[in-house]
């Protein structure tokens, strides 16, 4: 799960990491008036949607940039009135773009230096790891290639929790003196506490910046929670913007599907995790491309592969369904029951291959055979992988 | 012999009162397996099935019936607990089955086990299957949420972190009339108590084992991990299949641990460090056991076998 900008900013000063002062407005006036309570000559406007890349993307309506800076409370006001209700598009959002329902009006901090720091599972160590660097404000990634020497890592013993020196060591090396030393000390080891008491799965603050004043400030960041951990956090999950996510994915939650929408065309409904990432593999193998992965898991009911058949077919890319079950408890004529009844409540727009194995498997297949509804079946997954691709392909051809 | 356990393993279940492990711990009870005792705190006393006794605590249940292997069905917010019990009883292997455990807890759990005698299998993982030597594998250990009827007795290893993708492998081994030595699921969290290399040694030093199939999926480094032990020390045959190819970085593939981050635990980069320590990648999970029969031939004849 992800959060906003200013949700992140509330939860810092929760926990003491020092950020620029801010606040989130709805609406332009809203904009205006929390301008006027900053009380701050230099301020910057952000347009808050779950992507990176704000600051040179491109709103549909032509304004360029969903970050702008501001010095008065009607400027404020008229940058918010044209990102609020719009749509932006950045490198991380695809060409659909995001609406921009809510902006955060900050202090501009004045920049003096920028570094990054971030927490995150190291899954070889099985621990938490604090990575810092003096290259802030830089695509992580590409320092770590380039000049690997300028990223630090500080493994934490789960147990123990972060000690002061290594605070302290991280501080040193990114070569802060004095009072930002001392600040810097101080803010690591609130966001590790943050990390901890949210189960987060990471915090990344990029970039930490030394103001020209002389403070250390975490200016943006960036959070994602452990979805497992979700349960012993309300306040967390009240931070949830269902108006970020797909619709469908949401949607399938409540039916305890793992749903996650891609750009083919041939969609997929599996047993299994792993099962259903092979099953997406097989489609593209076999010369489709995969709409979507979809785990109905090990229990699923007749009424949760209705509903997702029905979360498939609201994507209207979907020109074909491959379903492959793999009925190792899960009994193969229960999983029919549902197939034919969803066939029938949706009418089936599209051609169906369906391949079942394992237990029950005669009766599964009897079942739908007997139906006489237009599925199509397959003895394994390659092959329910091939016929799907061809039935699709004949059907554009006819 | 196979690893891990034996058919003759005295295996408790922790959580057997609910509704998922009395399920299948009747499952077991069914395939034959040695379940001796449960343990569901506040129900000892009762018995399960009319023969097997419930404990409240799992040191009474292992003094009492000599278990020496756990499997977890607990809800994730009590299992690391139970995990921490069946160590503190001393048991040598616990298998944790219960899916959505905070990353959290498992790595208290892990950091809290070093030095412990007792390994974990999983969590969110199908458990072991040692395949019998009855009718459909009949009178095998099974111990967690994999069909019993699809294994077959015999001299191949399977690990995967999949469910489903084990169950299409070692059913391919059993049409084909290769039976399996010990298959192990090993989970799909990113934090887990057994890796792909610590069962791909313990086939290595396995006499019964004399080939292995080895499914892994998009995430972490552990594939790369156990490729590099592989190639360096491994004297058996493998096969394996990576999964999530096609998964967009960034996301979370159902599993907590399938995910591409910082363009890190492809599937290519997996693939790759696979077929450099020679082990043969089937093309699609339809082919794995007959891409190993294939390798198999294939070493033969080239006398490396």
């Amino acid at each position: 799960m992800n959060i906003h900008e200013y949700q992140a900013r509330d939860l810092f000063e929760k926990f003491g990491v020092a950020a620029p002062r801010g606040k989130m407005a709805s609406t332009p006036e809203e904009a205006e008036i929390a301008a006027r309570e900053l009380g701050i000559e230099k301020l910057v406007v952000k347009a808050q949607i779950h992507a990176g890349g704000r600051g040179k993307g491109t709103f549909k309506n032509g304004y360029q940039g969903g970050v702008h800076a501001a010095s008065t409370p009607a400027e404020v006001k008229e940058i918010a009135a044209k990102m609020l209700g719009q749509t932006l598009v950045t490198h991380q959002t695809g060409p659909a773009g995001r609406v921009v329902r809510k902006v955060y009006i900050a202090e501009a901090a004045g920049i003096e230096k920028e570094l990054y720091l971030a927490i995150l599972l190291d899954r070889a160590k099985s621990a938490p790891v604090i990575i810092a660097s003096t290259e802030g404000g830089m695509d992580i990634e590409a320092v770590a290639a380039k000049t690997p020497e300028r990223i630090f890592r500080e493994p934490i013993h789960p147990l123990l929790g972060i000690q002061p020196y290594q605070a302290r060591k991280l501080a040193h090396a990114l070569g802060l003196k004095g009072q930002q030393f001392s600040q810097a000390t101080k803010l690591i080891q609130a966001m590790y506490r943050l990390f901890v008491a949210e189960d987060c799965s990471l915090v990344e603050v990029n970039p930490l910046v030394v103001t020209k004043e002389g403070n250390v400030l975490a200016l943006d960041a960036k959070f994602n929670f452990d979805d497992n951990a979700l349960y012993r956090h309300a306040e967390v999950v009240a931070l949830r913007d269902e108006t970020e996510e797909d619709a469908r994915e949401v949607e399938a939650s409540k039916y305890g599907l793992n749903y996650i929408g891609l750009d083919g065309n041939i969609a997929c409904l599996v047993n299994g995790a792993g099962l259903a990432m092979a099953t997406m593999d097989n489609i593209k193998y076999f010369g489709g491309e995969p709409a979507n992965f979809l785990d109905v898991g090990g229990s699923a009911t007749k009424e949760a592969v209705a509903a997702a058949f029905k979360i498939i077919l609201s994507d209207k890319q979907v020109e074909g369904i491959l379903v492959n079950i793999f009925g190792g408890i899960m009994r193969c004529d229960i999983i029919a029951e549902g197939i034919i009844a969803a066939v029938q409540e949706t009418k089936l727009p599209v051609p169906l291959v369906v391949r079942l194995e394992g237990s029950n498997v005669e009766i599964g297949k009897k079942l739908i055979l007997e139906s006489n509804l237009p599925v199509i079946s397959a003895d394994s997954l390659a092959d329910g992988a091939q016929k799907i691709v061809a039935a699709v392909k004949e059907g554009k051809a006819a | 012999m196979s690893i891990l356990v034996k058919t003759d393993t005295k295996v408790l279940i922790q959580g057997i009162t609910g509704g998922f492990g009395s399920r299948h711990a009747q499952l077991s009870l069914d395939y034959g397996t040695q379940v001796v005792a449960g343990v569901t705190p506040g129900k000892g006393g009762l018995l399960f099935a009319d023969k097997v006794p419930v404990f409240d605590t799992v040191t009474e249940a292992v003094t009492e019936t000599g278990a020496t292997v756990s499997a977890i069905f607990v809800p994730p917010a009590f299992a690391a607990d139970s995990i921490l019990e069946g160590v503190d009883a001393g048991l040598d292997l616990v298998i944790c089955i219960t899916e959505g455990i905070p990353v959290e807890d498992m790595v208290r759990v892990k950091a809290a086990m070093k030095g412990s005698k007792t390994r974990l299998i999983g969590p969110n993982c199908p458990g072991i299957v040692v395949p019998g030597e009855g009718e459909g594998s009949h009178g095998g250990c099974r111990i967690g949420i994999a069909p019993g009827y699809i294994n077959h007795k015999g001299h191949v290893g399977v690990v995967s972190r999949s469910g489903t993708l084990t169950y299409e492998a070692v059913w391919q081994l059993t049409k084909l009339g290769l039976g399996q030595s010990t298959t192990v699921g090993i989970g799909g969290d990113p934090v887990n108590g057994t890796s792909h290399l610590d069962v791909i040694k313990m086939f290595n030093d396995d006499p019964e084992t004399e080939a292995i199939i080895m499914i892994g999926e998009i995430g972490g480094a552990a594939e790369e991990e156990a490729a590099a032990w592989i190639k360096q020390y491994c004297k058996k045959p493998i096969a394996g299949f990576i999964a999530g190819a096609t998964a967009p970085p960034g996301r979370r593939m159902g599993h907590a641990g399938a995910i591409v981050s910082g363009g890190k635990g492809t599937a290519k980069a997996k693939i790759e460090a696979m077929q450099d320590a020679g082990i043969a990648i089937a093309e699609t999970p339809s082919v794995l056991a007959e891409t190993l029969v294939k390798h198999i031939e294939a070493l033969k004849k080239a006398g490396k076998l």
